[in-house]
């Protein structure tokens, strides 16, 4: 990709006539604006359609509307930072996340939701932030791994994965973290995973082995550092329910 | 990924009239839809952001039974407390598929809409699959076909403009089938309910149509009738990998006793057809049955009456068999009878 695609205000794939016609989905899209359809009706009937039943002029705006980039605003806080982008609408969260904000701790694997390198917190869950389309996430709040440590303090499921050596290349490192962090408030909740139902306990689990792998499953590492992986969570886990009060 | 409109419904109805745009589809958690939008298998002139809608909740129905939202997530259905403690089934049939992550993401009405895994759907390279472009052929009948269809599918051939034998991917679907839940749906009509026997369709001559749900209509919820297998039943599903892999087949069973007998039973099979595989003859035949090897081997060779296996996955028909035998054995000895793992 060009450097000109990386900067945050340019697409590549749009020209200055494909820019005309776009429809721009408005900030708060609270309602259904009509706005758009006929913003780009008004062009392409003008330019193309001039004289045709209007039928037809809507059915070619469609087919207009669906061959353009579409441009959209969107507005998400990452890591406690507000920022405001307009972004073509194919844009998935973890493109922008890489692309426009420089945030290139999650990392791209196979971008199809098979391996979990992607795995950012959006309102506090977990998700593939490959197969999120960034603007349907227009007023969430995201966390990322840049997002986890306070200031040089790094957050607990970080510092075990130190501790323990979790990692080896470390490219699925940023999104296993991030999964961990999550499992850990899963369970606090007391989630269940299908392991649960196979040991038969289903009130409050505990982090066996055992579980810990099954709800880490979505997180992929091609190193195999899996072992370790599993120590690191485990610590965590171990240490706050042996000190419940600081982890809450 | 072709380009396409965004629009966020604040409304049911705001929503099935933008998506009566030609083209349109709506999004729910995307965990399937972009997956094949960036596949260039799904190729939407716009989506419609449904996520928003009021459609969230898990309630008692009138019936006694539980209504759940269409935009429930699986994450959140799977832990619900009435979920866990009435339909047992539908928890480990949730949890058993996919991962935390895409759990978390997709909703149940955009789970009883996923679309197949066969190979020769989702990579445009071949040219022939009579469901994604119509009047093409098969080519998954000699190609590799492992994790085909054994039941219920079409097959004039790889040319034949009918042939099918792609599956249902979904867990929940199959425990949804063993427990006879009902879709509701919306449209400019109106509402409707649609039983989830006649929800998902087999390919029949047109295998472009997964479902009987119309083009404008919109999933607003899955009811579940009263829990009567809570005490008795079990999700096995059986796979290459333990975790975060499709089934190559599935079973979802649920046994309500009466004393030593059976009073009913529900009895589904996944990975092995076009929609979900729900056995009435299996059912009826445990039906006032002592539970035990003989009643659920026959059951099972019910189940599998016609099924048909390819090159490749002829070994579903005897695995099948077998895995309904075991699911309905861990079922009577008790949902939450101890250590199965």
């Amino acid at each position: 990709m060009s450097q000109a695609a990386c900067d945050q205000n340019e697409f590549p794939y749009e020209s200055d006539e494909a820019e005309s016609i776009l429809a721009v989905v408005e900030h708060d899209p609270a309602q259904f604006s009509r706005r758009s359809f006929v913003k780009t009706a008004g062009v392409v009937g003008a330019g193309v359609a001039a004289g045709l039943p209007r039928i037809v002029a809507a059915q070619v705006a469609r087919e207009a509307a669906a061959t353009s980039p579409q441009s959209v605003g969107i507005s998400i806080q990452v890591n406690g930072k507000q920022h405001d982008i307009t972004l073509d609408t194919r844009t998935t969260l973890l493109d922008v996340l890489r692309e426009h904000l420089d945030l290139t701790g999650s990392k791209k694997g196979c971008d199809h939701g098979q391996c979990g390198a992607c795995t950012v917190l959006v309102d506090g869950r977990r998700v593939n932030s490959c197969l999120t389309l960034a603007v349907s996430v227009s007023g969430s709040s995201i966390t990322t791994v840049e997002g986890l440590a306070d200031g040089e303090t790094l957050s607990a499921v970080q510092a075990a994965f130190l501790e323990h050596d979790g990692f080896q290349c470390g490219y699925c490192t940023p999104g296993q973290i991030c999964s961990a962090t999550a499992l850990i408030d899963e369970c606090r909740k007391g989630d269940l995973s299908q392991v649960s139902w196979h040991t038969g306990r289903t009130n409050h689990p505990a982090l066996s082995d055992n579980e810990i792998r099954e709800r880490m499953s979505g997180n992929i590492c091609r190193c195999g550092a899996y072992p370790n992986i599993v120590a690191a969570v485990r610590a965590v886990s171990l240490d706050i329910s042996s000190h419940p009060k600081e982890s809450a | 990924m072709n380009p396409f409109g965004y629009q966020r419904a604040t409304s049911s109805e705001g929503a099935i009239r933008a998506v009566s745009t030609s083209g349109a589809k709506f999004l729910g958690g995307g965990t399937n839809l972009v997956d094949l939008m960036k596949l260039d298998v799904e190729h939407p002139s716009s989506l419609i952001d449904i996520t928003h809608l009021d459609l969230a909740k898990i309630e008692n129905s009138p019936a006694g039974g539980t209504l759940i939202g269409a935009l429930v997530r699986n994450s959140d259905l799977a832990n619900h407390p009435r979920i866990v403690e009435s339909y047992p089934l539908l928890s480990q049939a949730l949890l058993s598929g996919a991962s935390p992550q895409l759990r978390n993401m997709a909703t149940t009405g955009g789970n009883l809409l996923q679309r197949t895994r066969c190979y020769y759907f989702m990579d445009t390279a071949f040219h022939a699959c009579n469901k994604r472009a119509p009047g093409t052929g098969c080519a998954a009948l000699q190609g590799f076909n492992r994790i085909h269809a054994i039941l219920g599918q079409s097959d004039g051939g790889p040319a034949s403009h009918e042939s099918c034998i792609g599956t249902n991917p979904s867990d929940m679907n199959v425990a949804l089938a063993a427990l006879n839940a009902t879709v509701h749906v919306v449209g400019p009509k109106g509402k409707r309910a649609i039983a989830i026997s006649d929800f998902h369709r087999l390919p029949g001559t047109t295998p472009h149509v997964d479902t009987n749900l119309k083009a404008d209509e919109l999933i607003t919820g899955v009811e579940l009738p009263p829990p009567v297998y809570a005490e008795h039943s079990w999700y096995l599903k059986v796979r290459d990998r333990q975790s975060y892999a499709f089934a190559l087949v599935s079973v979802a069973a649920g046994l309500q006793m009466n004393g030593a007998v059976i009073q009913s039973a529900g009895l589904a099979l996944g990975g092995v057809a076009h929609k979900p595989w729900r056995s009435v003859e299996a059912e009826r035949s445990l039906s006032g049955a002592s539970p035990g090897p003989d009643a659920f081997r026959q059951a099972a060779d019910l189940a599998l009456a016609g099924a048909k296996g390819y090159q490749d996955n002829m070994f579903k028909i005897e695995l099948a068999k077998r895995s309904i035998v075991r699911a309905l054995t861990i079922a009577a000895a008790g949902t939450r009878g101890g250590d199965r793992s």
